[in-house]
């Protein structure tokens, strides 16, 4: 491995510290047989660092860490400092630093003399990289027992040097000691600094990881709650952290795809000789219908793939309808699958018997991940072994799934994940680390792909398109007492996380699975009593299922957005029906709530009422009385729940009458996830999953003719913007947990919770202000001109 | 051929065809991380670096026009010490992800040098044409208006 490899410091300085001489390698050496179980600690840290730490350099085979060993988690260090291996991602919303604060809290050990290193194939146990929110809520749990495990044993260790029992020992800041003569004492580092702890753990998989040691009450936790700054900002901010992006190796080259010019053509004919006289050519790859250039410099690479002239069959029949006719083509599609109707009571004779049915349809589009960084990795081939360096946020996966992809065994492959751009889902990390991999793989060079701004905005998983149709009836009393629901989804083969067969480049070399995943269409987050209800999920397929732009994958709560507009709003609308103030109304049907999972009902209730206050919402029905001014202003509500995490936010908004512009002037989130582990980070991740929300709610649609995506740039795919921004942003942490000191509260998911309600809370805010309901989503001005101009406002 | 850059202060000689975007050659030549490649199109602001103090997008640049004084990301720093909008940047946890940080930070700065108290409405304006798909907006105008002396409006928080 070259020396000119240049991690990110934080790794490094890890990496540096596990292999230093007196650290795991030496008494790796001398430990015989388990040498085996341990090895990967030896090849990561000599792979990685190689020359640069002055030892020799190891090739795999990369066994994988074995998450029942206590080494495999933590090494305490000879300066009695800690480095957590763990097997997540972060992308960008502070898990990384959570992880460090539970486990050093564990452990009693300071926050700042431990270090973290996440999401390496070969180094980090194999907790699936990122996804669902579930950083904290799951993976945390393995972390906290490991790491009490440690303390245990340093205990116990502790209490054989000092010779005496482990009940009159006290372990804090790396030391234990003596709580009676706290003179007489022993660091870590004495203890097992640069030595194994060689301690087995158990569990039936890696979730269910423990040791002998219970983690601590939540009361004696002291790291936990508090707010340390997180630890990769000052690296991004000077320009110091290496990126996925900035990888670069020896020999490298660089390569750009290039891809069919409409959905579903075949390739004919490459006119290679359109290139290969170009500077600095090097090969062009093709595939099936998988096309690349490869050339010595990047810019000569993105010129090559420009020039090269490929000539494509058009296929027979349009592969999707277009997008202005994308919704009636979902009404009228035959479903490729359908879930069995979810029914409680009789809707039919509860909505024949209302005093009031609101009945309304709503429509959201395909929405993309459009990465600021488009997809990139970089795959190095050397000593028969593929190593990818990529910011892919399921590491592991990639991984597996590049290894049976190329038919090698998985030992010989590894990924080395670093930071990179948002990976919110399924994004096209998966897509380029599979390209890399097999152009390296055919080259026999170290290759360095990134996708064009066009590619990462045409050709990553879409958010599924939906339509939904509901009707809620309300009775003399003004309750809602009968729902039916109807949701269809365009997600027929939703694409999974970096399999072999569904990867763009799998799919353009002709291979297919079995069969197209089936994909989903949601029914709301229900913790509302109503007691009649009907709900049915219908999917349906385009045209062309593989080879098209139009592939749906997972994207931040991946149906959440926009089942919770159509829900939320139709509970809008019902509280205008009823004249009862929106706030007031969701209480009522929460408090007529009889189903109850992790204290939902009483938490709920508490976020809505947070939300208010810390709005100062007045209570009337809504619309608000109409305005004649230029600037209409609106407030709304929307409240649902991800999993066990509760969310209320409250938008205030204000629409141009002349220009038909929204802006969101005041965003409120009231947010019970349990117990926060760091309360600032907590607010920026929620801040941002609002705003994301925000960006879909205002701006995001994909379109489309009838064989390609036209809006592959941020002129015309427009994003949230620096005007677009709130004036005033607040969050109100709730615990409304029914024992909100109990010591075992546990910590729920946060990366999605808030960015789920946005949509509807927009649309009522929009509702409030105008009297005007949209019932699509995006509220683009000119979408909400002319519904102010069709309703004479 | 041979072109002559002055990048952070130092003088470097590179290879490269004059058409070459400056951004290719900071990242791939010169090895800086700070410009990043977000669009290529002179469209969301990831690339810029500064020009004789002037915001520029380096990836629609061709390297061959690049002349005066570079400053990227790296070169805000001296003497080991943070420019002062990056120590805000850090005091206001501004980034998630941070990729497209480089372009609010390097634009920020060139706005700053120009209007050293500006108003939030002129924060908002000459910050409109980078793109930060993490939507951290509303810290990054907060880092501004901290490191311009105002008091930043972060967002306010309520323990129940």
């Amino acid at each position: 491995m070259s020396p000119g490899i240049s991690f990110p410091r934080e790794i490094k300085d890890s990496l540096q510290k596990a292999c230093a001489p007196t650290s795991r390698r030496d008494f790796l050496k001398g430990s015989g047989a388990l040498v085996v179980t341990l090895a990967f600690n030896t090849v990561a840290v000599e792979t990685a660092l190689g020359a640069a730490a002055g030892v020799d350099g190891m090739q795999g085979p990369y066994v994988d860490p074995d998450f029942r060993q206590l080494d495999t988690w933590i090494v305490i260090h000879p300066d009695n400092t800690a480095t957590f291996f763990v097997g997540k991602t972060d992308g960008g919303q502070g898990t990384g630093t959570a992880f460090r604060q539970m486990m050093s809290d564990e452990l009693d050990i300071a926050y700042d003399k431990t270090t973290l290193v996440m999401g390496r194939t070969d180094t980090t146990p194999n907790q699936g990289g990122s996804g669902g929110s579930s950083a904290i809520e799951r993976d945390g749990w393995p972390m906290r027992r490991a790491a009490a495990e440690a303390r245990r044993v340093l205990l116990e260790l502790a209490g054989k040097q000092l010779d005496c029992p482990v009940s009159e020992l006290t372990a804090q800041n790396a030391t234990i000691a003596l709580s009676s003569d706290p003179a007489k004492s022993v660091t870590y580092a004495q203890l097992v600094g640069g030595k194994r702890f060689n301690v087995g753990l158990t569990g039936k998989n890696i979730d269910a990881t423990t040791g002998v040691a219970q983690v601590k009450p939540i009361d004696k936790l002291r790291i936990v709650g508090k707010s340390p700054q997180r630890y990769d900002i000052p690296g991004k901010v000077d320009g110091s952290l290496s990126w996925a992006v900035d990888m670069k190796l020896p020999g490298m080259v660089h390569a750009r795809n290039v891809r069919p010019p409409v959905a579903g053509a075949v390739l004919r004919n490459i006119d290679a000789s359109s290139v290969s006289n170009m500077p600095g050519f090097v090969r062009v790859v093709s595939r099936g219908n998988y096309v690349a250039v490869v050339c010595e410099r990047e810019e000569q690479a993105i010129r090559a793939a420009k020039q090269l002239k490929v000539d494509w069959q058009r296929p027979v029949t349009a592969p999707f309808p277009a997008s202005d006719q994308l919704f009636d083509y979902m009404r009228h599609a035959t479903p490729t699958s359908s879930d069995e109707p979810k029914i409680q009571g009789d809707t039919t004779a509860a909505l024949a018997g209302a005093s009031l049915v609101v009945e309304s349809e709503y429509e959201v589009p395909f929405q993309g991940h459009s990465a600021i960084g488009p997809a990139h990795a970089l795959a190095d081939p050397s000593n028969g072994q593929m190593t990818i360096y990529s910011n892919d946020m399921k590491s592991y996966g990639l991984r597996n799934g590049v290894a049976q992809f190329l038919n090698m065994p998985r030992e010989r492959v590894r990924v080395i994940y670093m930071d990179g751009p948002q990976v919110y889902g399924r994004t096209a990390a998966d897509d380029a680390g599979f390209e890399a991999a097999f152009l390296a793989h055919e080259l026999g060079r170290p290759v360095r792909l990134q996708w064009m701004r066009s590619e990462e905005s045409g050709w990553d998983t879409k958010g599924p398109a939906y339509v939904f149709k509901l009707r809620g009836g309300l009775n003399t009393q003004g309750k809602l007492a009968a729902l039916e629901y109807d949701a269809c989804a365009v997600d027929h083969n939703h694409i999974g996380y970096n399999e072999p067969d569904t990867v763009l480049i799998a799919q353009l070399m002709g291979k297919r699975p079995k069969s197209p995943a089936k994909g989903s269409a949601e029914t709301p987050s229900l913790q509302y009593g109503i007691p009649n209800r009907r709900m049915t999920t219908r999917i349906v397929g385009l045209p062309l299922t593989f080879e098209t732009p139009l592939r749906t994958g997972n994207l931040r709560d991946p149906n959440g957005p926009q089942v919770t507009f159509a829900f939320e709003s139709l509970i809008d609308e019902l509280a205008t029906a009823a004249k009862i103030d929106p706030v007031q109304f969701r209480l009522d049907l929460l408090a007529d709530s009889h189903e109850d999972e992790a204290f939902r009902q009483a938490r709920s209730i508490a976020v809505i009422r947070a939300a208010a206050k810390a709005y100062d919402w007045q209570s009337r029905p809504s619309p608000n009385k109409p305005s004649a001014d230029e600037v209409m202003t609106g407030r709304g509500i929307a409240y649902t729940y991800r999993n066990r995490t509760i969310v209320a936010v409250i938008a205030e908004v204000e629409v141009n009458r002349q220009t038909g512009r929204v802006w969101a002037k005041r965003l409120v989130c009231a947010h019970d996830c349990g117990l926060v582990i760091n309360p600032e980070g907590l607010r920026h991740t929620i801040e941002c999953g609002m705003l994301h929300g925000l960006s879909r709610a205002l701006w995001e649609e994909v379109r489309f003719d009838n064989e390609k995506i036209t809006n592959v740039d941020w002129v015309s795919y427009p994003s949230l913007r620096h005007s677009d921004t709130p004036e005033a942003i607040d969050v109100v942490m709730v615990n409304g947990d029914p024992s909100p000191s109990r010591t075992d509260l546990a910590p729920y998911g946060a990366g999605e919770a808030s960015h789920k309600p946005l949509i509807a809370a927009i649309a009522n805010a929009i509702h409030d202000a105008t009297g005007v309901r949209l019932h699509r989503a995006p509220f683009r001005k000119e979408r909400v001109l002319a519904a102010l101009k069709a309703a004479n406002v | 051929m041979a072109i002559e850059l002055h990048v952070n202060g130092s003088a470097h000689q590179v290879n490269a065809e004059p058409s070459t975007p400056l951004l290719y050659v900071l990242r791939n030549d010169l090895g800086l991380r700070g410009p990043r490649f977000g669009c290529g199109l002179g469209q969301c602001g990831a690339c810029t670096v500064m020009v004789n103090g002037t915001a520029i997008r380096s990836c629609t640049m061709p390297v061959s026009q690049a002349r005066g004084e570079i400053t990227t990301l790296e070169g805000l720093s001296r003497n080991g010490k943070l420019d002062p909008l990056q120590q805000a940047w850090i005091d206001e946890q501004v980034p998630q992800c941070g990729y497209c940080q480089n372009g609010q930070i390097m634009t920020a700065r060139a706005f700053l040098n120009r209007n050293p108290k500006p108003t939030d409405a002129q924060i908002r304006s000459a910050m409109e044409g980078i793109l930060c798909r993490c939507m951290s907006y509303f810290r990054i105008q907060a880092a501004i208006k901290r490191a311009a002396g105002g008091t930043p409006s972060t967002a306010r928080e309520t323990a129940e």
